[in-house]
């Protein structure tokens, strides 16, 4: 029977032949991943289930990344939960301190996940595992002590719906554009419980940070999952880093989808999402005069070295408009280490920018950068929720990172092509 | 298992930044996050409510981030029931794994008026608005979701395995 890469991988880990969208399965978990927020209750009903070791020290992966370094005495407690945890139980993927990183863009680059595996994580957006050809979808921390006790989860096989991107991407577009224009079209719940398959030349081209910032937001459309067909790009990517075997899947081109959208790559400019949901995105020339008081580019979405890259081109030799705070985040210790060797501080410090240390920080109003009310920010992140920043009556706008740089500067939204004449 | 209580209404695409906002994500009691349930969709809600009340809310209930700390705060704030036209992935996930009791029946939602006395049978999906007098059925829970239930949600379920 023709079987999508979604359900191949799911056959695969339930020890099944075939499976069908809507068929619940028990299956194999490769990697099973907390952070400093959902953690914590699943290491509680983990104790309490009454387990003594968790199933596998190497599958079980501990990124305390959300409120550190420790904004204050509570979340610190939190922390010492996992610290405790991980030294008890040995952990090999546990990392804190200089070592810490967003736990989405961590995995990738570490090699802690790889093409073919099966991965849960107590975080909606475990799903950007996709990029590299995994099924990987966020669950809630009682998944998680389940899986960390038998090393098992339950799911229901999705239907899959296909998103087939054709043509050569305009002038400052990126993932982030491509995935903000699928959730535009099809709203925040026009994937809601399948998985989203993401297709097509323009794809088949796309860095790997790019694909990375797509399959981070497939949870924005409701999906289970994104994903794409590892390629030559995905083998270059990991053959570096793996330190286990992986594997490879692919559609079969019978394959059934649910739905098949088509998008030609010429007809998409920068989007930008209004708040409150990130399906309310418009072209970057119908956005009209907002002014912004922040601007935030980082996050497990954008704060990879492409996204630096590009913010960096743009900032280069200009200013930050006065009364606008740029924070820069780079997602990991190697991304923040390679933007120094590469020169991107200088730049963004020239600019007026601050630098954070890799956290998630101001992406869900953490810290870092917490919004008052009435104030507007535009950020890369993938979530522009009500008091999501901060403030309940605080506005977030959602872009990619160049034009999140351009806005910067002109301390309002705008086209980077403003900035770069 | 039934319930009895009055309804609340929420709009669409209710997100877990408004059920329970991340500045109060750095704890995990439930005490604590029952203070702020649904605080930045209606700030006096906690103050309104009352025990056994059930929510009632139009598409994509709990959509956005895994934080099980949002059917924490519902649950912990003493809500019976949660009624909805959908339910977002991970939010129908963890109410099921932790026992927060979740019915889709896009007809009901249409027809409850906030403060509406309702009643709600888990085990047949029987909706019934007592105010306006008018029954209706759920989608029926899937059978695994049922075993979970009757376990006592899945750590239950889990202990079960560890001990055979
Ligand atoms: S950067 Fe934002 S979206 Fe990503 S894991 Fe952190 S809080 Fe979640």
């Amino acid at each position: 029977m023709p079987m999508t890469i979604t359900e191949k991988i799911l056959a695969e880990h339930a020890g099944l032949k075939e499976v069908v969208p809507g068929q619940l399965i028990n299956a194999k978990v490769d990697i099973a991943l907390g952070n400093d927020i959902t953690a914590p209750i699943a290491i509680k009903e983990f104790r309490e289930s009454g387990a003594k070791k968790v199933y596998d020290k190497e599958k079980v992966v501990l990124v305390p990344d959300h409120f550190t370094p420790n904004k204050d005495i509570k979340s610190a407690e939190q922390c010492k939960i996992l610290r405790e945890f991980a030294k008890e139980q040995e952990l090999t993927n546990y990392f804190e301190g200089g070592d810490v990183g967003v736990e989405h863009a961590l995995l990738p680059e570490k090699g802690i996940v790889l093409p073919g595996d099966l991965v849960i994580g107590a975080d909606s957006h475990t799903c950007t595992y996709g990029a590299l050809g995994a099924f990987a979808t966020g669950v809630g921390s009682t998944d998680l002590a389940a899986c960390m006790v038998t090393g098992e989860a339950w799911f229901k096989v999705p239907e899959s719906i296909k998103f087939i991107y054709k043509g050569k991407l305009n002038k400052w577009v990126d993932g982030k554009d491509l995935i903000l224009y699928a959730i535009g079209k099809i709203g925040v719940d026009g994937a809601l419980y399948k998985a989203m398959e993401f297709c097509g030349d323009t794809i088949e081209n796309l860095s790997m940070d790019s694909r990375l910032s797509m399959c981070n937001m497939a949870i924005e459309a409701g999906g289970k999952n994104g994903i794409i067909a590892p390629d030559k790009i995905t083998e270059d990517y990991v053959k570096e880093r793996a330190k286990r075997k992986y594997k490879f899947y692919s559609s079969d081109k019978d394959a059934k989808y649910s739905q098949i959208f088509e998008y030609d790559t010429a007809k998409i400019a920068p989007q930008v999402a209004f708040p409150n949901l990130p399906e309310n995105t418009r072209n970057i020339t119908d956005v009209g005069d907002v002014p912004i008081d922040q601007v935030v580019i980082g996050s497990c979405t954008n704060g990879r070295m492409e996204d630096l890259r590009i913010a960096a081109m743009i900032l280069k030799g200009k200013k930050v408009a006065k009364y606008v705070r740029l924070i820069v985040i780079p997602a990991t210790p190697l991304i923040y280490k390679q933007a120094v060797d590469e020169g991107l501080f200088d730049i963004f410090l020239d600019a007026g920018a601050i630098i954070s240390p890799p956290t998630c920080g101001p992406c869900l109003g953490g810290h870092m950068g917490v919004l008052a009310e009435g104030e507007r920010a535009i950020a890369t992140t993938n979530r522009n929720f009500i008091g999501r920043m901060g403030h309940p009556k605080s506005e977030v706008y959602l872009s990619n990172p160049a034009v999140a740089a351009a806005s910067a500067v002109k301390g309002r939204i705008a086209h980077p092509d403003e900035v770069m004449k | 298992m039934r319930f009895k209580g009055k309804a609340w209404k929420f709009g669409k695409d209710i997100d877990t930044d408004q059920i329970i906002p991340a500045r109060y994500l750095n704890t995990s009691d439930p005490k604590e996050l029952a203070k702020h349930c649904m605080e930045d969709a209606d700030p006096e809600f906690v103050k309104k409510m009352q025990a056994g009340d059930i929510i009632v809310a139009d598409k994509n209930f709990g959509c956005g981030s895994s934080r099980e700390h949002a059917p924490i705060s519902i649950k912990a704030a003493g809500i019976s029931c949660v009624i909805a036209k959908s339910f977002a992935r991970i939010f129908y996930r963890n109410s099921f794994n932790m026992g927060l009791p979740i019915l889709e029946c896009p007809e009901a939602v249409d027809s409850i008026n906030e403060s509406d006395e309702i009643e709600v049978d888990i085990d047949t999906g029987k909706i019934v608005n007592l105010t306006k007098n008018k029954t209706f059925n759920s989608q029926p829970i899937p059978p695994f979701m049922q075993e979970l239930i009757n376990t006592g949600g899945l750590m239950e379920w889990v202990k079960k395995k560890v001990k055979a």
